[in-house]
């Protein structure tokens, strides 16, 4: 891709208290591509999608959307940008149903009133292009869903909108091998439409199947932001458990490449 | 993202068939409703009145209304408390501070009533902010600002009634609310057009969404339950239309009393508020995940303010209504046992203690059981001692319901 990356992070910093869990990190996406964000278990995967998605402020660092300086203080307003995260915990509210949750904190109305059947319609739609059909009701309520339905109406609360760059942290991680291709399949599809697309994943298989690149994170620093195809599979490895692998990674320089 | 199809099953939920069978589904499921209520509401009259006839007289169910309608408000107010999975143990005093208040006003100020309703209705708003500014911003457990806030309270009404003296309410306006009737033709009038309006509402509803090509209530299902509500309302209307004066030569006493029409209107107003508006929605989202919530955007802190805003100024209605049956405000109004009654009421009509579920109609279900139950009890010349036992019972009952359903839900998979 040629023109500038959509999603750009620099020199992000965040603590909790006293620990600092991201160092000076720079990451970005660009459209139509898929960047795999990998890292080992407490890297700050999860954390650095946050402040993407405004539930964390980021202690110092910028924020470039479309080349543009932004600041994001909350998810309202990483939504308006066209940011849409699938967390990896879901954050689905077991009491409402799978349209109520879809359109959570962005229901459409006509005037005062909820449009419950325009809004039905639109989550139908989405899921049917999903491919979604063993949900009996779009009324039923998420707590009586599988943990794989769960994970896909999540995903598609993220797809519903217009979005411009779509985070899914760990959306495989329920799934089994079949639904796991099909999630795969669609971040690529969503990538073909344009879309730029952040997967979080531990299965290097997976990773190495759909993106275009592959960011590492080490111990909340980025060892190592790379095209797919200029790394091999044992490279990405060493990045994710020692934080460098021959001439990439922390120690040569800043470790942000190409 | 997943293969399986289920066509017959989707097809079947339009008929009335696949509508029981999801209904059934549901309950087994944990999900209750007001089964429990209505239930409990039946056995309860049946009892009492084959125990005591004069239970199912005129009079005396006219007299249920008036009983019960201060708790069944303040009830309504506490449900959006309990959707949150919070508490406020200081409704039954906030809605003594505000009577107080009123009668202070009304009565030693001079004031005129609609300002000291005004006043009144203002100072549970007040007290609303208060707490749920505690509650949100500072982030103290609503149960301890609220118990320190029924203690503070207590004092308030002291203060403000002068130490025990009561002040009596000679305004007629307010004197009305709970003891004057509907004339016998409004009343009827009024029970037409609700159910008419209810008809129209539910049908245009399905109407709509058949024209989308959604799932919608089978007609059979809405032609029930318009039915169901007009036999509730017509039995109603025509009991209460019917002459309780034992001497209705000097003083006739028949028509609906206006408490009635009151609670119709606030259950109408806080059931749109909650089921059709995005700020409702964002209440029940707050109760079910509050990380969700604040993820989608919901400023999670208002939702909680408000929701004690409008707990607090239902205690202030529920309190002005209390004012109102008593003909005075003494250091006991909103006091002894209604908090327990109100959060007994909201819970024993289906709203679960750990947020996320329940409604509006739970206050008035619930609050009709506790009536009856305080109604009939004292009919049978039972003590306040045996009431107070006999009432803290079927709290404990209604709680382990809603714990058990819970716990079933969870079972089944439902979390
Ligand atoms: N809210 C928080 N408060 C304090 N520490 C936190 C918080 N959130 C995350 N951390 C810490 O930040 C570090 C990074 O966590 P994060 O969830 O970002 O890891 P991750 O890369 O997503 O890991 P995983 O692969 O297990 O999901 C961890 O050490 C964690 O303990
Ligand atoms: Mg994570």
């Amino acid at each position: 891709m040629s023109q500038g990356p959509i999603l750009e992070l620099r020199g992000i910093n965040k603590s909790f208290g006293p620990v600092q869990v991201l160092h000076d990190v720079a990451f970005s996406a660009h459209a139509g591509e898929v960047t795999a964000l990998v890292g080992d278990n407490g890297a700050g995967k999860s954390t650095l999608v946050k402040c993407v998605g405004g539930i964390h402020q980021i202690d110092s660092g910028e924020y470039f959307f479309e080349g543009r300086k932004v600041q994001v203080h909350g998810p309202r307003d990483a939504a308006e940008l066209g940011v849409e995260i699938v967390y990896q915990d879901l954050a689905l509210c077991d009491n409402l149903d799978i349209v109520q949750n879809m359109f959570l904190g962005r229901e459409r109305r006509s005037g005062l009133v909820l449009d419950e059947a325009g809004m039905e319609e639109m989550a139908a739609k989405t899921l049917e292009g999903l491919s979604v059909r063993t949900v009996k009701s779009l009324r039923q309520h998420v707590s009586s869903l599988s943990g794989g339905q769960r994970q896909t109406v999540a995903i598609a609360k993220a797809v519903l909108w217009n979005s411009k760059v779509v985070i899914l942290d760990e959306p495989t991680a329920a799934l089994g091998v079949a639904q796991t291709a099909q999630v795969l399949e669609l971040v690529r599809r969503l990538a073909d439409n344009g879309l730029a697309v952040v997967l979080i994943s531990h299965n290097m298989n997976d990773v190495f199947a759909v993106s275009d690149r592959i960011a590492a994170l080490y111990l909340g620093r980025m060892a190592a932001q790379t095209k797919t195809s200029e790394v091999t599979h044992s490279q990405v490895v060493e990045l994710i458990t020692s934080g460098r692998s021959g001439e990439l990674g922390l120690g040569n320089g800043n470790g942000a490449t190409s | 993202m997943t293969t399986e199809t289920l066509p017959e099953q989707r097809a079947s939920d339009s008929r009335v068939g696949g509508h029981l069978r999801n209904y059934f589904e549901r309950v087994r499921g944990g999900e209750l409703g007001a089964l429990p209520a209505v239930f409990g509401l039946v056995v309860l009259c049946v009892i009492f009145s084959v125990l005591r006839p004069a239970f199912l007289s005129a009079i005396n169910f006219a007299n249920l209304f008036t009983q019960g309608a201060a708790v069944t408000v303040i009830a309504m107010g506490l449900v959006f408390v309990l959707l949150l999975g919070e508490i406020d143990l200081s409704a039954g005093f906030a809605s003594g501070v505000c009577a107080a208040v009123l009668a202070v006003l009304l009565t030693l100020e001079g004031w005129p009533w609609y300002l000291a309703v005004l006043a009144a209705m203002l100072t549970g708003v007040l007290i609303g902010l208060a707490l749920g500014s505690l509650v949100a911003k500072l982030g103290i457990p609503s149960f301890v600002v609220t118990l320190a806030a029924f203690l503070a309270f207590q004092g308030v009404v002291l203060l403000l009634v002068k130490n025990g003296t009561n002040i009596s309410i000679q305004d007629g306006t307010i004197l009305a609310i709970a003891n004057n009737n509907v004339p016998p033709l409004l009343g009827w009038a009024g029970a037409v057009v609700g159910v008419a309006a209810y008809a129209v509402i539910q049908i245009t509803q399905a109407r709509r969404r058949t024209g989308r090509g959604l799932v919608a209530d089978p007609m059979s299902v809405i032609g029930f339950r318009v039915a169901a509500l007009a036999a509730v309302a017509g039995v109603a209307v025509y009991v209460l239309n019917l002459e309780r004066s034992r001497n209705a030569a000097i003083v006739s006493l028949k028509g609906v009393p206006i408490v009635v029409p009151l609670i119709v209107l606030l259950l109408i107003v806080w059931t749109f508020v909650l089921r059709r508006t995005a700020y409702g929605r964002h209440i029940y989202a707050v109760g079910g995940n509050a990380e969700a919530a604040r993820r989608a955007g919901i400023d999670v802190d208002r939702i909680r303010i408000s929701a004690f805003v409008i707990c607090s100024f239902m205690a202030s209605v529920g309190g002005i209504i209390a004012a109102s049956r008593a003909n005075s405000v003494d250091p006991n109004t909103g006091g002894s046992n209604v908090l327990l009654f109100a959060v007994g009421a909201a819970v024993i009509g289906g709203t679960s203690l750990f947020g996320g579920r329940g409604r509006a109609l739970d206050a008035v279900l619930g609050g009709a059981v506790v009536a009856v139950i305080e109604n009939g009890m004292g009919l049978m010349g039972y003590s306040a001692g045996v009431k107070f036992a006999v009432t803290g019972s079927v709290l404990l009952l209604a709680a382990s319901v809603d714990a058990l359903s819970r716990k079933r839900a969870a079972a089944g998979g439902r979390r």
